[in-house]
């Protein structure tokens, strides 16, 4: 393993940057997001940073079913960030289509667009429940780049994190 | 200026300054901002369609989503406009404990959008004040309905959780303690020269354009409009609770951080009332499963403005048509104005003062033809096909017509 590989590795999982994406959720799941960032539930003290940019962020995590207005956007944004990347789906509407399953301008569940790692299902999910995902996909993420470091072939097989952790009791 | 100077800045779908999905086209002339699109509708998912289908009691879990931030506003309107078609009275206490959930979440969202809005001035730190307070209300929201965003409280016919003394008294202890906080950012607000230095002159909406453009709520009660659908049409309780409307002359965004402010603390005080003069008994009333048929407007006052909801019934268990005319649906027409002749840096602020929300919004596609439109009424339409037929020489001014069905 290479000496910069080696640093990516420890940097993401030591210091994930976050983005946020709103797909069509009605703000529950957002505004605990920003919650989970805040003094009480506090995620920076772990290194979790939001970022304004999805150039600079590790890990993508978003919210409510996919509207098919903001389909394409969300493809985009998610191409644009930089491997090795992870996808957290948080709130019910972002695992499966929640209430909104079944409306006409609603795709579904965030799976249906881009892969997803983690699912954490909840109307609204509870911050305590974001910082748990979020830990348990470093752990995952820590297990997997010791047991051999096989990023490249991770990344070509998208639900092997998602695997591990199959879903999140809140 | 020429036109080669203007420079088009999309901000959109996804930016910093933006917690949700939308895109505004801002045309720039240097630094100052002449032109500015608004495009929203990325977070519409159809609910009103969705309610059609769905029964009643179905439609107040999916109306709370409409917004996870005013959730409790919507159930209020909907549950209240389909009580008035059944013909159903609420008991006195769930029409207390309606209120007080109401200016609970009042306390929540104002909160909310005090960090939000001192997050995007770059003064991070009352960002973080104000949501710790925050989770103060969270809790008892939480302690309430068991949940800390979507609170399920209302029902047709009431409430679905009633107030015992514990939680009676874990409220009354909350609010005072965040009274003094709200006191101390009243204090901010009046004192710190640098929050009125980069608000005032901001986003500047004079009363005339705030009513022109319909805006409502803090929105409008900051450009010196007395409005405020909890005195001009008072629902559930709110006709015997003693508070004042809260206005301010300053019509910018530093007026309505301060009505937003004052609102917090008439809100306290009238929580401070229902718990006092909240009467014992029943939370529920008998409500009919097939709701008789009939069209019913109704009105709330949710923490961004006027929310109003249309029910038409046809006497089985599922609605014709649900229509929500958000608050926030009605604040983006006054934006442009508030925009424009503005520095770009002020876009973000300008945009979070009128406490956008998007899902609120996001509630039906407009159509801007750029054609002149005019609505016809029943006679001149008649009129108009006996015109159009009589220029192909047909003659059918003789053939009567079946009586109209009247929906409005």
């Amino acid at each position: 393993m290479s000496l910069i590989k080696k640093a990516i590795d420890w940097g993401t999982r030591k210091s994930p940057w976050i983005i946020h994406f709103n797909a069509g959720s009605c703000n529950g799941c957002d505004i605990e997001i920003v919650d989970a960032l805040t003094p009480r539930f506090d995620l920076e003290r772990l290194g979790i940073l939001q970022r304004g940019t999805p150039r600079h962020a590790d890990i993508l995590v978003c919210t409510g079913a996919v509207s098919l207005q903001t389909k394409d956007r969300l493809k985009q944004i998610y191409d644009q960030m930089p491997e090795p990347k992870f996808v957290i789906a948080t709130g019910t509407c972002a695992c499966s289509g929640g209430v909104f399953d079944g409306c006409y301008c609603v795709l579904g569940g965030i799976d249906r667009v881009i892969p997803v790692d983690v699912y954490i299902p909840g109307c609204a999910v509870r911050p305590e429940a974001i910082i748990s995902a979020v830990v348990k996909l470093l752990g995952a993420l820590e297990a997997q780049q010791k047991g051999g470091g096989k990023d490249a072939e991770r990344r070509s097989d998208y639900s092997t994190v998602g695997r591990e952790i199959q879903s999140f009791e809140g | 200026m020429t036109e080669y100077n203007r420079v088009v800045i999309p901000i959109g779908p996804q930016h910093p300054s933006l917690k949700e999905p939308a895109c505004f086209t801002v045309t720039l002339e240097g630094e100052k901002i002449v032109d500015a699109v608004i495009g929203i509708g990325y977070n519409h998912r159809g609910i009103e369609k969705a309610c059609e289908s769905r029964y009643y009691t179905q439609i107040i879990y999916l109306l709370e989503r409409v917004c996870g931030i005013c959730s409790h506003t919507h159930t209020t309107a909907f549950c209240q406009g389909v009580e008035e078609l059944a013909g159903v009275e609420i008991p006195r206490r769930a029409a207390f404990i309606r209120v007080l959930v109401a200016e609970i979440e009042r306390l929540h969202s104002h909160l909310l959008w005090l960090g939000v809005a001192a997050h995007e001035i770059g003064f991070d730190t009352m960002f973080m004040y104000t949501w710790r307070d925050r989770e103060a209300v969270l809790d008892i929201l939480a302690e309430l309905g068991g949940n800390r965003v979507n609170y399920s409280i209302n029902t047709i016919g009431g409430v679905r959780r009633d107030i015992d003394d514990s939680l009676k008294q874990d409220i009354l202890k909350m609010v005072d303690a965040l009274e003094e906080q709200v006191k101390y950012y009243r204090e901010l607000a009046r004192s710190e020269t640098t929050l009125a230095a980069r608000l005032a002159g901001v986003g500047k909406l004079s009363r005339e354009d705030a009513l022109k453009y319909g805006a409502v709520g803090p929105v409008i009660r900051a450009s010196g409009v007395d409005f405020d659908i909890r005195k001009v049409d008072p629902y559930a309780v709110y006709g015997e609770i003693p508070f004042k409307v809260v206005t301010d002359t300053h019509a910018d965004v530093f007026g309505r951080t301060v009505v937003r402010v004052l609102e917090m603390l008439e809100s306290i005080e009238i929580i401070r009332y229902c718990l006092e003069n909240m009467p014992d008994g029943e939370i529920t009333a008998k409500a009919p499963r097939r709701i008789p048929a009939g069209e019913v407007i109704s009105r709330t006052e949710a923490p961004r403005g006027e929310d109003i909801h249309y029910i038409r019934s046809n006497g089985t268990e599922i609605p014709d048509r649900v229509r929500v005319r958000a608050p926030s649906e009605a604040n983006w027409h006054a934006m442009k104005q508030m925009l424009l002749g503005q520095y770009l840096a002020d876009v973000p602020i300008t945009i979070a003062a009128i406490d956008p929300c998007f899902s609120c919004t996001d509630r039906a596609i407009a159509v801007n033809s750029g054609r002149e439109t005019e609505l016809m009424d029943w006679p001149r339409l008649r009129q108009y096909s006996v015109d159009w037929y009589k220029k192909r020489g047909i003659d059918v001014s003789s053939v009567k017509m079946p009586e109209r069905r009247s929906y409005f």
